[in-house]
């Protein structure tokens, strides 16, 4: 249906401008205020227009870091950011697609109460059992190590449960095709089940490399080590730097950074999404 | 090759249905058999023991000489062709036919020639760098069927392959199926309830019902004559007119019950209370003067097919759930309230007994 009601174009877009100005004007200022030298976002007016200090303040936040912080260079912990990013990511979609086929395909005692039991999971949050995870990784040794910054974040119920959805979609005959053809369990997955669920791990990697590059609470508890700081905790210590005023172009362009990862992750793998989609057959 | 035999087959699923209740047969090799069956009545079941997707509760399954029942699927050197196809959605239509051969080892140049030799008969020539979603209904068909050609099994089996195309195709595939199996001579099983395509392809038909096997034999055989009720209402279309009677006091004739009229043929054994059904097909009914008529129908709905009509009514007088099919020329104009006088070759009136359902032979 095609209406012709011009105010109510008008309207509509006005309310979608102001819609992306809410959402982009912060990081825009974000941004100005990262190319302008340290006295100008201090001296009471905010400037609206980028200013000259770009390539320095950049440049100094990624080698040596904000001095007021403990002048751990922002390129460390984009680095540490990332890795933790991605080994959750990573662990999580693997060990939840594993979990998953075992709960779709396989006929074993319990399957029912292992299904409820990762589900229920979803009830407890890193927040809320963080003492006794925090308990079990210290006593693990794992206290300023990758590991300790991922592994207690990797179990997921919510992909385990999107996995299982997927695969009883999977029509069942295909599962029977591949036994005549002579393909055992392991074989089924890596050869139809993995590439059948390309997309879903293209979106779900997505969102969990997001998920755990936004960690906060988490690193900010198992890190003490400044060399496994990570980008999101640091951003937060900069401000809380004592006897100085907080120097916001180094944390504007700290930010900027730490924008920038996920980012790049959903621009690159959009395509992958898309691609997926258009390929999907049914 | 080899022929596939079996041997007090049941199947008692873990929560107490009993899906198979007994089937001994031999198929010999080479031969095409069909199970045909309403939806339920455990064909599918059968088909997917012998594949070695159901366990076999108890009895045997023998493939050639071997008993299968504890052998992995993909150790009975068979292939089958499913309803959806399930074809692998993410592989051309090469790997689809190729993977089976590639999980067993066949040296890659084997491949590529079995999957082109296939793809020439089944004129998928073009096709093969394709994706599944790229093809048509009888092309996935078709690829459906290379998959398991490629194999060169022992025994094909079909698990209704032909339900997802549209009609004209179906003719198109049947005759391809039949063709294929010709030339290749492989055993096949082949699952449908459609009882044209039992019929057109069975060298012969195994009629399922419940669980039973009801009747087996050649599909003439079956149509000339049917085992049980079931069988001959299920076989033949429009399917076979039942009316019930009692045989004649002398013993030479049928009493339709009502005035329904009398038939000038007594069932070979009449059962306790004299108590029959006859059966009789709407092509083996024929219109006659009213003097030769054995039967009498006022018609109500004639449908009108071309080559022929078919003619539904009651049978005059014939009391309640008399209801009678005629298969007329169609050139012979039948208009509803007519009465049409007919008659029946002695040879074409079946007999069954009302209470096991048993022909009376």
């Amino acid at each position: 249906m095609v209406e012709n009601r011009p105010w109510l174009t008008v309207f509509s877009h006005v309310v979608l401008c102001l819609g992306v100005l809410v959402t982009a004007l912060p990081i825009w200022i974000a941004f100005v205020a990262s190319t302008h030298p340290a006295d100008s976002m201090l001296s009471g007016r905010t400037p609206l227009l980028p200013g000259g200090n770009m390539l320095e303040n950049y440049a100094t936040v990624l080698g040596s870091g904000v001095k007021a912080a403990g002048s751990i260079p922002v390129g460390t912990m984009l680095w540490n950011s990332f890795v933790m990013a991605l080994m959750i990511a990573v662990g999580k979609i693997a060990i939840s697609i594993i979990a998953a086929y075992a709960i779709v395909y396989f006929r074993f005692p319990l399957r029912k109460t292992c299904f409820w039991v990762i589900f229920i999971t979803l009830m407890l949050p890193v927040e809320v059992r963080i003492l006794p995870t925090f308990g079990v990784v210290a006593s693990l040794d794992m206290l300023n190590s990758y590991w300790g910054l991922s592994v207690p974040l990797i179990a997921s119920a919510t992909a385990t449960f999107l996995f299982r959805q997927f695969f009883l979609t999977v029509p069942e005959e295909l599962a029977e095709a591949a036994r005549i053809d002579g393909a055992g369990p392991l074989k089924f997955f890596r050869d139809i089940l993995l590439p059948l669920s390309r997309t879903n791990i293209a979106a779900l990697f997505v969102i969990l490399f997001i998920f755990g590059w936004n960690q906060y609470l988490w690193p900010l508890l198992v890190t003490t080590d400044e060399g496994f700081y990570t980008i999101v905790m640091g951003i937060q210590r900069m401000l809380q730097a004592e006897d100085a005023e907080p120097a916001w172009h180094e944390i504007m362009a700290t930010s900027m950074l730490a924008m920038l990862p996920p980012v790049l992750v959903v621009v690159f793998m959009q395509r992958l999404f898309v691609k997926g989609l258009i390929e999907q057959e049914k | 090759m080899a022929g596939l035999e079996f041997v007090g087959v049941r199947k008692t699923y873990p929560n107490g249905v009993k899906a198979i209740h007994g089937i001994d047969m031999a198929v010999s090799d080479g031969e095409f058999v069909v199970i045909v069956g309403p939806s339920g009545c455990g064909k599918s079941t059968l088909l997917r023991m012998v594949a070695g997707l159901e366990t076999v509760t108890e009895g045997e399954i023998r493939i050639g000489e071997n008993r299968v029942n504890e052998l992995e699927p993909a150790d009975r050197n068979i292939a089958m062709v499913f309803q959806n196809y399930a074809l692998y959605p993410h592989m051309s239509v090469f790997d689809n036919m190729a993977y089976g051969l590639r999980n067993r080892r066949t040296p890659r140049n084997e491949i590529a020639r079995r999957v082109a030799e296939a793809a020439g008969t089944l004129q998928l020539e073009g096709l093969l760098d394709r994706r599944p979603g790229q093809l048509s209904g009888g092309q996935r068909q078709r690829v459906a069927m290379g998959r398991a050609i490629v194999r060169e099994p022992e025994a094909f089996l079909f698990d209704e392959p032909l339900s997802n195309l549209d009609a004209k195709l179906r003719v198109q595939m049947r005759l391809e199926i039949k063709r294929l199996q010709r030339a290749l001579g492989t055993t096949s099983l082949y699952v449908t309830h459609d009882q044209v395509e039992a019929m057109t392809l069975a060298d012969r038909l195994i009629v399922m019902n419940a669980g039973v096997a009801e009747q087996i034999g050649t599909p003439l055989e079956i149509y000339d004559a049917p085992a049980t009720l079931f069988v001959a209402g299920f076989i033949g279309s429009p399917a076979m007119n039942f009316l019930s009677g009692t045989v004649a006091e002398d013993g030479t004739g049928a009493q339709l019950d009502g005035s329904g009229g009398t038939l000038p043929v007594a069932p070979p054994a009449s059962p306790d209370g004299g108590r029959i059904v006859v059966g009789i097909r709407p092509e083996h009914l024929e219109p006659v003067s009213r003097e030769e008529a054995a039967l009498e129908v006022v018609v109500e709905l004639v449908e009108a097919l071309g080559a022929d009509s078919l003619v539904h009514g009651q049978l005059a007088d014939g009391g309640e759930g008399a209801a009678v099919t005629v298969r007329v020329d169609g050139a012979r104009r039948v208009a509803a309230g007519d009465v049409l006088s007919l008659a029946v070759a002695p040879n074409h009136v079946h007999f069954f007994n009302p209470d096991d359902g048993k022909r009376l032979a």
